[in-house]
């Protein structure tokens, strides 16, 4: 299967990041193309989200700039990340435990609501309108994903492995440009971690959308991304296709274990 | 016997009636995107009329194959269509079977058209083409995944239906003109069994004998074109095919395509089908999740929920059957149906069932009355692919978990001088595809079809299948035996996972068990009984009282029966380690082998005969990782209690007599669920 990569859309550079004395990232850069499957790995504590949490402005780094679709920016908050288009899944699920699967990705589609909360409450003018035509696109994703058996369950009821797909789901709903997922595939088995590639690789080619994604297994990450940043003790130590970064001897030295 | 009503018509005739006379009635219905969408027989009709016309266009002519594989998609249903207006033959496959599954039916009917429903089917098609060159044109229902194949001859239904759309407004008349030309004894499908040796065969159906047979079916049960039907098994099984594209066609009524295969139980709760087919596995499905739900209830339910099922297994079988109940239980029962009956059918989805079958395999008799006793007409078949299912099915008032039916309208049944069953009715398959010998060894040239199944009729006039012919044996006293009649009657106890039985030639029945090790081990828990492994468990003393009543059960329950009495278990003894098909001593399918265990343990059977109170035994087993080992143990042998042949029925064997409310039924061993 060959993908196209487009421009550059996303493109860091020179990113530090520290909390008090502990230096998370040190002068990273890196860029992330339209279209493509961008993995960043590292052993534990290098920086992966930290780094995945400056892009999506949750932490401010004290130097460096981020850029998207040419925009350069310092200091955003969340939401305003979220509404250029970028979406995030979380390491440790981040979803209404008591709230169903389909309420959970409505809630993704908020930004895309215009009626106020006393409308959409009193189901009154516009939002009832509204509301169908998001349940629509959130219908479409729920039989992307393949949970339409989940719809109504509550999400604290369903496995690990079908909430983390219904956290993608909901980065989903908000339609994004560029999506980060933070180690999508931990704590999955094989068959797990196979379907999540799958809807991986299928959002990517289907919605076009750009994808980030931290993970430690890295099976899968040489399966499937286009190319790969290394970081370790906050420093990147590698970048390049999965070929390139598996015959690196710094990254074969730091990651993934020497050889005997 | 009956007059033969003659069947004129053809399934695109029947298709162009129901639109002409009712078109905006719902022909199926499909749950997308989490809304139910209706396509109406007049809708149909046009999406049929296109698709054909893209066929036709595409090169497909009368006589041709096609193959569809696919869940059950109204777009895969209305392809078959297209199909048969052409005069082409369709050709369901398992969706489920792997791809050099595919290859023989390929081959063997020169198919060149196959329409599939995913990205799944089409990546296996694409394999399979590699060595079928026939195998031209494939086109695909959803697009998901495939936005990038290029391959020659791909394409999807929707521009299949555009082709055929420029086809149409080229040559209006001709879809029309070639449905017209069609006549009933013409092939309408193909279906291929699945076949435990050899390749599969491709039995070959015309338009009259599904159709006659969908016809009888629907006069049987008096079904008429208000039925909401859920389409959920596969296509490729006659069973599916027959109640959602036969009868559907014959009668009219709505089928119902679930969401996705997860969301079967859901769809069927919103749906709610008036008219019901699945195998016992499903039944038996059912009732566990429901069992499970009830143990997690509070106190004052379950107490509320034994109660009343009590009661039900008491009175809800007399209703069932249509005799009186007196008005006390009349009333209970009443009051159960308000506050359990009823809200249980309604969460199993079966509120507005009014008939629902059950074949393909034994149903545990206490699986049967639990449905029928919470007021769900749940009643058997007998049938298989060469007869077009509808062979024997039961009255509405006599339905009994070891009996099959009475044959309807249009059947003739001879039990052969060796046991086995000979159907003749104008449901017969035309032949095997290509396959005369077969064929030849199938149908006599009188028109009787060999079954392959033992069994007799008994006094009320219900078929009763014991076994498989060629199974069936003789004692040494003359008497029959029946061997997988015996199992399954041991594996309807929960205790009991598998039975093999012994006794074809020789004196007496023997049978080695298999424990069901979560069951049985439950049991021992429960009664503090400490245990380190199966092999362990299976040979406490406790665990051999157990099994020796399940037996003595079974043989209390043959011997009330004069031709089955012989087989009654004489020795039994509790196998070290469980069956298993990675050892050969199950198929996959996890039927018994019987000859293979038997030579396998051949150390055992002859102790068994022998008389022998234990006998030391070590077997080679296979792990699920590919290495072997030993297990080794001291098996014990016991002897079962046998009852003498029951008198009253010896004296009067014609006397009309219900059977023992506990036995199972062998039914229609060839009506073959799954690949």
């Amino acid at each position: 299967m060959s993908r196209k990569t487009g421009d550059v859309i996303l493109d860091v550079q020179n990113i530090s990041l520290a909390f008090g004395g502990v230096k998370a990232l040190t002068d990273i850069s890196f860029n992330v193309r339209e279209h493509e499957v961008r993995a960043i790995i590292g052993p534990n504590g290098a920086g992966k989200s930290s780094m995945l949490n400056c892009i999506n402005g949750v932490y401010q780094p004290q130097h460096g700039s981020i850029t998207f679709r040419g925009k350069t920016f310092r200091h955003m908050n969340s939401r305003q990340v979220a509404e250029m288009g970028v979406a995030r899944t979380f390491q440790n699920l981040a979803l209404f435990k008591g709230m169903s699967v389909l309420d959970n990705l409505m809630t993704g589609r908020n930004l895309k609501m215009r009626s106020g909360l006393l409308m959409q409450a009193l189901r009154i003018g516009p939002a009832e309108r509204e509301e169908i035509e998001q349940r629509a696109v959130v219908e479409r994703i729920i039989d992307f994903l393949e949970i339409q058996a989940y719809r109504k369950t509550p999400v604290g009821r369903l496995p690990y492995g079908l909430q983390k797909r219904v956290d993608l789901g909901r980065a989903l709903a908000m339609e994004p440009q560029v999506l980060l997922l933070d180690e999508p595939m931990a704590g999955m088995n094989v068959e797990e971690k196979q379907d999540m590639s799958r809807f991986i690789l299928d959002i990517n080619d289907e919605y076009g959308t750009t994808i980030v994604l931290i993970e430690h297994d890295m099976s899968v990450v040489m399966d499937i991304s286009d190319r790969v940043v290394v970081l370790d003790y906050g420093k990147k130590i590698g970048d390049g296709t999965p070929d390139e970064v598996r015959n690196s001897p710094d990254v074969v030295r730091a990651y993934l274990g020497v050889g005997h | 016997m009956e007059t033969r009503t003659v069947v004129i018509t053809t399934f695109p005739r029947l298709m162009l009636e129901h639109a002409a006379q009712r078109p905006g009635a719902p022909a199926l219905r499909e749950k997308e995107f989490g809304i139910w969408q209706t396509l109406s027989w007049q809708q149909l009709a046009t999406l049929v009329r296109e698709i054909a016309g893209g066929l036709s266009a595409a090169g497909l002519r009368r006589g041709q194959h096609m193959v569809v594989v696919g869940e059950n998609r109204p777009r895969l249903y209305a392809a078959m269509l297209a199909a048969q207006s052409l005069g082409a033959i369709p050709v369901p496959l398992y969706q489920d079977a792997a791809a050099r599954e595919f290859a023989f039916p390929i081959v063997n009917a020169e198919v060149a058209f196959a329409v599939v429903e995913d990205q799944e089917q089409v990546d296996k098609m694409l394999e399979v083409r590699q060595e079928c060159a026939n195998l031209t044109h494939i086109w695909y229902d959803d697009p998901r995944g495939l936005r990038h194949y290029s391959e020659p001859g791909l394409d999807s239904i929707d521009a299949l239906i555009a082709l055929g759309r420029a086809f149409n407004t080229d040559q209006p008349a001709y879809v029309d003109a070639e449905i017209a030309q069609a006549v009933a004894a013409d092939t309408a499908a193909m279906f291929f069994t699945s076949g435990t040796t050899g390749n599969p065969k491709g039995v070959v159906h015309t338009h009259s004998s599904l159709i006659d047979r969908a016809q009888a079916g629907a006069v049987f049960d008096k079904l008429t074109n208000r039925e909401e039907v859920l389409a959920y098994m596969p296509l490729a099984w006659i069973g599916q095919n027959v109640f959602s594209y036969a009868q559907w066609l014959a009668c009219g009524y709505t089928v119902n395509c679930p969401e996705s295969p997860a969301t079967v139980h859901i769809d069927l709760c919103e749906v709610g089908p008036t008219y019901y087919f699945a195998p016992p596995r499903v039944f038996e499905a059912m009732l566990t999740s429901v069992m499970i739900r009830m143990e997690d209830a509070s106190a004052p339910k379950r107490w509320l929920f034994e109660r009343f099922m009590t009661l039900a297994r008491r009175v809800g079988p007399q209703r069932m059957d249509g005799k009186q109940v007196g008005t006390i239980d009349r009333l209970l029962y009443a009051l159960g149906n308000l506050a359990v009956y009823g809200p249980l059918r309604n969460s199993l989805g079966l509120s507005r069932v009014r008939v629902a079958y059950t074949a393909g395999e034994a149903i545990g008799p206490d699986l049967f009355s639990f449905y029928r006793s919470i007021g769900i007409n749940l009643k058997q078949l007998y049938g298989s692919t060469e007869t077009a299912v509808f062979v024997c099915l039961q009255p509405d008032h006599e339905a009994r978990s070891d009996t099959v039916g009475i044959p309807i309208a249009g059947v003739e049944i001879q039990v052969a001088a060796n046991g086995e069953i000979l159907v003749r009715s104008s449901g017969l398959l035309r032949g095997y595809y290509k396959n005369e010998a077969a064929t030849a060894e199938v149908l006599t040239p009188e028109g009787w079809y060999h079954t392959g199944d033992a069994g007799f009729i008994d006094a009320a006039g219900h078929l009763k299948i014991i076994d498989r012919a060629k199974d069936v044996g003789r004692l040494q006293s003359g008497a029959m035996f029946a061997p997988k009649y015996v199992e399954n009657k041991l594996k309807f106890f929960a205790h009991i996972k598998e039975a093999v039985a012994f006794g074809d030639g020789r004196e007496k029945a023997c049978a080695f068990i298999n424990i069901d090790m979560e069951a049985v081990g439950n049991w021992a828990e429960r009664r503090n009984l400490p245990y380190a492994g199966y092999t362990d468990l299976a040979q406490k003393p406790e665990v051999y009282e157990l099994v020796r009543d399940c037996i003595e059960k079974v043989n209390a329950d043959l011997a009330a029966d004069d031709k089955l009495a012989g087989s009654q278990i004489t020795r039994f003894l509790v196998l070290h380690k469980e069956l298993d098909a990675d050892d050969g001593e199950l198929t996959r399918t996890r039927k018994v082998r019987r000859g293979f265990i038997g030579e396998r343990y051949q150390v055992l059977v002859d102790a068994l005969y022998a008389g022998k109170n234990s006998q030391y035994i070590e077997t080679a087993v296979k792990f699920e990782d590919g290495r072997t080992g030993m297990v080794a143990a001291d098996l014990k042998l016991m002897d079962a209690k046998t009852f003498p042949a029951s008198p009253s029925i010896q004296a009067e064997p014609v006397e009309a007599r219900r059977a023992p409310r506990t036995s199972p039924s062998t039914s229609s061993g060839r009506t073959e669920v799954g690949a």
